[in-house]
């Protein structure tokens, strides 16, 4: 296997239909109108030589290296500049071109180390390149003029330094940053000799406004931004692609290896969902696979509270199998299930809920998607007939007003957020709806035209007061909905909808947003001409979560927003394979594809393949896993991948379930707060160790590939099978290969899915079936998946979680750009530096009003327990309101949140605590018992461990 | 009522509330149909139970709909 070299064609492709044809040095092609002279001759193979250029960005023009003489036109003009013309005769190469570039690379090479050999970017260096591509054989003005040799290495990043003294000045990070993330955190300063690159003014790296996605280091055609890894460890030997593990936006890497060792990811130029660009997690947070405390040998204990025994895979696997066989003999068949991963592949989370649905002969397998994107599933399902996201990310690029609601994506979904924010400065509209001012409010070159800062807990009120503007004032798209949807549903629902108390003014005091706002942002949103809504968890996490989800439905169709470009329903996919485990049958109530447990056609396809009966009955969810533990009917439990010990709401609920079963089965990477209260541990592995596919938040499904051996031995789909095995299940798989083809056998959305798909083209978008052969980017074109699109009626209930004199504040909880979920990877890498604990935001008044300063350490309570944190006074959070992360143990922001949740999914109610911040001297009684325990439940026996 | 007792009766209720706005029988039978979807049968016996017992705490919606369920129990 050798390295991945994707071509680099110096300038972007044109969108053009019509072709021109040109010759380039006596050869004849045809492109698209608008192509660059350097990319047709790309095409065909004929390099040019540059420096400014690079297809990932706008044509420059500055290096004056690419020059070429077109017959019939003056002067040598750009060729990156220059757009190809009918009948064109171009010449790229010949003496008085060559005299030139060679003139352009000696001015370059004058202010340059003379260090090729020990440069780390020996072998992979444009300069180096470009310098034997025009014959550069001396430097005629010498070396000892006035230079930048000297000057001042930048190494405050903790992945990638600034050598000033290799830089040539092309600006390629500048316009990076600019073009492709569109954080604007460098600039050229000074003009002339004294030109040079600057974070922010005149900043370090780590202190600028840079963010770390690493744009500007891929874009450098030297030395100057070069990781620290190969700085380090030299440069790859060969690479391959695969998937991102953090967010649901599924960007394609090349792993670049030596050995078994990664030297970098390098976001993969040709993958659909990323096209290139990365972040700071995928990018460089990677090293959490090569961690200390990884956990790579199997252990069991008897007791929670003894040490842990490292034993072999034989006796762990022996063990839990036994425990499971006799809970179910002393307490029935349902007293034990599963929680598949959305961190895990598509193939593993099928093979564990087939274990738990043959194996364990009951459907109590839920997955983390309960606690985010449940209520995607039921209200995009009861409305178009199917939970997906209905648009490609490419959809973006041709929406004229964007409404992002209960999202972040600049933090959360990073390298789409940079895509949206792309099309915002090229003219779209933005609406954002979110009790934070988070960062697409205002950002440079992007101002929303409308923030609705609205209370949580709100939502629904917020988005039928949007529809009711829309059908009152006549803004509905009445064609739209008479051709794709149930007239009699909508003429119901509009009637509904158009009473008074749906109006702005009568919901303004509920939601705190002046009724005129909620006016102008529902003309935008119905004029349009193309809408498209983006949201996340700020919507689904909620008592209310499926209403809201339902609501936004309603706002798509009533204004004929879904089935084309640039429209749509979106929901933002926290992690990189919910949709996946989705996908995958880990709801207790349905198999593969959405198929509800009681439908026998889809049961008896799986009975056949399984070759045993499977149950006709839901079963438990994660929560009420836990009720069912405290309630002594359910006491064994297989969890992949997953930390509901941090992640899931009202801690000490869950702390008393787990605490309540006899075994639990904690199968990670770490020993995560969960295996506190695990009595077998077996060891995962990454997602560099496997093979498999992950699904991403655009349906698309993506290939992960091995590329260093499992460090525990086993990929996870391999621990899966073992345990399988032992409960007496017949499980035979050589490879995930065979696993998806299972799938592709009893899906019928999956039907046309195969790893030699994969293979050969890269990506696929479910479905993808005989019906649709070459898979589905867009949704509903000509008709909703369940035929006409429903409207239904969802009306504001209040949660019942309510503030008062006691908890006058109300808490709502996300994610911050650095850092991923529960924090088990990220926190375990340099990212670290950016976010070291979670902070609790403030606004200046309410911190006044309890003598709270920035940096004060506080106590933060609700109904359901108390923690202490630092604050941060800030307005970007309203009065009010209050507003933390979830990434750090110590802290445990779930100790906080409560155990209310969605009426239809059970999804927790994290946004929306009633709590009290007051000052602190320490931390809280709970937190040094959980410390206390933690470190207890952590050991292991160091005589057992040789 | 115990702490499991209370929290489906808070379950139960949240979903009559969905369909309040519904015809009567409709927000009946559409809360009995999600119930049915959607719960694990040890739920289902401990609120049939509960029923029996009263039902303390359920509003008449998610009431009808747990007896239309209980009704449909085979014999």
């Amino acid at each position: 296997m050798g390295m991945i070299h994707e071509i680099d064609y110096g300038t972007k492709p044109s969108a053009a239909t019509k072709l021109v044809t040109l010759t380039i040095d006596g050869q004849s092609v045809s492109v698209p109108e608008g192509t660059s002279v350097m990319r047709a001759a790309t095409e065909i193979g004929t390099q040019i030589p540059k420096l400014c250029a690079t297809d990932m960005l706008d044509s420059f023009g500055s290096c004056r290296l690419c020059l070429v003489e077109i017959e019939g036109r003056a002067g040598t003009p750009a060729s990156c500049t220059t757009p190809v013309a009918e009948g064109m005769v171009v010449h790229t190469q010949n003496a008085k071109l060559a005299k030139l570039r060679r003139g352009v690379m000696e001015l370059y090479i004058s202010d340059h180390p003379l260090d090729c050999l020990t440069c780390s970017a020996n072998g992979d260096c444009e300069l180096q390149d470009m310098a034997g591509a025009v014959g550069l054989r001396e430097v005629r003005y010498g070396y000892d003029g006035a230079n930048h040799l000297g000057a001042t290495k930048d190494i405050s990043n903790p992945y990638f330094q600034f050598d000033p003294s290799k830089c040539i000045v092309c600006s390629r990070c500048v316009r990076a940053c600019e073009e492709v993330q569109g954080t604007f955190a460098l600039t050229i300063e000074g003009s002339g000799f004294g030109s040079k690159v600057s974070p922010g003014m005149s900043e370090q790296f780590f202190d600028s406004e840079c963010v770390s996605c690493g744009a500007c280091v891929q874009a450098c055609p030297t030395a100057t931004l070069m990781e620290k890894s190969v700085i380090e460890m030299g440069q790859p030997e060969h690479s391959a692609v695969t998937t991102c593990a953090y967010c649901g936006v599924g960007c394609s890497f090349k792993a670049e290896m030596r050995g078994e060792e990664v030297v970098r990811l390098v976001p993969y130029k040709d993958g659909k969902a990323n096209h290139g660009h990365s972040c700071v997690k995928g990018r460089f947070a990677y090293g959490y696979a090569q961690h200390k405390d990884r956990i790579t040998k199997p252990m069991i204990r008897a007791k929670i509270t003894d040490p842990w025994k490292e034993v072999s895979w034989e006796e762990a696997i022996a063990y839990a199998a036994s425990e499971f066989k006799r809970i179910q003999r002393d307490h029935g068949q349902d007293a034990i299930g599963g929680i598949t991963s959305s961190r895990c592949t598509n193939e593993e989370t099928y093979l564990v809920q087939k274990l738990i649905r043959a194996g364990f002969g009951n459907n109590n397998v839920d997955t983390c998607a309960r606690v985010c994107h449940s209520p995607t599933g039921y209200g995009l399902g009861k409305t178009f007939g199917t939970s997906a996201g209905t648009q490609d990310f490419d959809s973006v690029d041709e929406a004229d007003v964007i409404l992002v609601i209960g999202a972040n994506p600049t933090d959360g979904h990073p390298v789409f957020g940079s895509r949206m924010k792309k099309r915002l400065r090229a003219g779209a509209r933005l609406i954002v709806i979110d009790p934070r001012r988070i960062d697409l409010v205002r950002s440079p070159h992007i101002e929303a035209s409308h923030h609705l800062a609205l209370r949580p807990g709100t939502n629904v009120a917020i988005v039928n007061a949007l529809a009711h503007v829309i059908v009152t004032e006549g803004l509905a798209n009445e064609a739209f909905i008479r051709e794709r949807c149930d007239w009699a549903e909508y003429a119901e629902w509009a009637a509904f909808i158009s009473k008074p108390e749906h109006s702005p003014e009568a919901i303004a005091m509920l939601t705190g947003v002046p009724a005129a706002d909620i006016r102008a942002a529902a003309r935008l949103y119905a004029e349009g001409p193309n809408s498209a809504i983006y949201y996340g968890l700020g919507v689904t996490e909620h008592s209310q979560g499926s209403s809201t989800v339902i609501a936004i439905a309603n706002l798509a169709m009533v204004t004929g927003n879904i089935g084309r470009r640039g429209v749509g329903v979106n929901p933002l996919r926290g992690q990189n394979n919910v949709q996946g485990s989705c996908d995958m049958g880990s709801f207790p109530h349905e198999f593969p594809g959405y198929r509800h447990v009681s439908n026998d056609t889809a049961r008896g396809i799986y009975e056949r393949e399984w070759g045993v009966p499977l149950s006709a009955e839901p079963g438990l969810r994660i929560p009420n896993m836990l009720d069912a533990a405290m309630d002594g009917s359910f006491l064994g439990l297989y969890v992949q991948g997953e930390d509901i010990a941090q992640s899931d709401p009202d801690t000490q609920h869950i702390v008393g379930g787990l605490t309540a079963m006899e075994c639990v089965v904690v199968q990670d990477i770490f020993l995560n707060e969960t295996a506190n209260y695990a009595h077998v541990f077996l060891p995962g592995c990454t997602f560099l160790e496997k093979d498999g596919t992950f699904t991403n938040a655009e349906r698309r499904i993506q290939r992960v590939r091995k590329v260093m051996s499992p460090k525990n031995g086993y990929a996870d789909w391999e621990v899966t099978q073992m345990l399988a095995q032992a409960m007496g299940m017949k499980m035979n798989y050589a490879h995930p290969s065979e696993i998806m083809d299972e799938i592709a056998r009893t899906t019928p959305s999956f039907a046309g899915v195969s790893f030699a798909r994969l293979e050969q083209e890269g990506s696929v978008q479910w479905p993808c079936n005989e019906a649709a052969p070459e898979g589905t980017p867009i949704m509903h074109i000509d008709h909703f998946v369940r035929g006409r699109g429903r409207f239904m009626i969802a009306d504001y209930v209040a949660t019942d979680e309510k503030t008062g004199p006691r908890f006058p504040l109300l808490l709502t909880t996300g994610r911050i750009l650095s850092q991923y979920n529960v924090g088990a990877q990220t926190r375990r890498t340099e990212n670290a530096q950016w976010h070291p604990e979670d902070l609790l935001e403030i606004h200046p008044h309410d911190a006044e009003q309890r003598g709270v300063k920035d940096g004060d350490w506080v106590k933060l309570a609700s109904r359901a327990g108390e923690t202490t944190l630092r604050a941060k006074v800030t307005d970007r959070v309203a009065l009010g309101v209050v507003y933390t992360t979830f990434h750090h143990p110590v802290t445990q922001a779930n100790v906080i949140t409560t155990d209310y949740s969605d009426w239809a999914t059970n999804c927790p109610e994290y946004k929306v605590t009633a709590v009290q911040v007051s000052h602190s001297n320490g931390p809280t009684e709970w937190q040094r018992d959980y410390q206390a325990h933690s470190n207890a439940a952590r050991r292991i026996d160091a005589v057992a461990a040789e | 009522m115990s702490k499991m007792e209370d929290r489906l009766v808070h379950m139960a209720n949240q979903i009559g509330k969905a369909f309040l706005l519904r015809p009567y029988q409709e927000a009946v039978d559409e809360t009995a149909a999600h119930i049915k979807a959607f719960w694990e049968k040890r739920m289902l016996t401990r609120m049939f139970a509960h029923l029996d017992a009263g039902g303390a705490g359920l509003d008449e919606i998610p009431r009808q709909a747990m007896l239309k369920l209980q009704q449909a129990l085979p014999k």
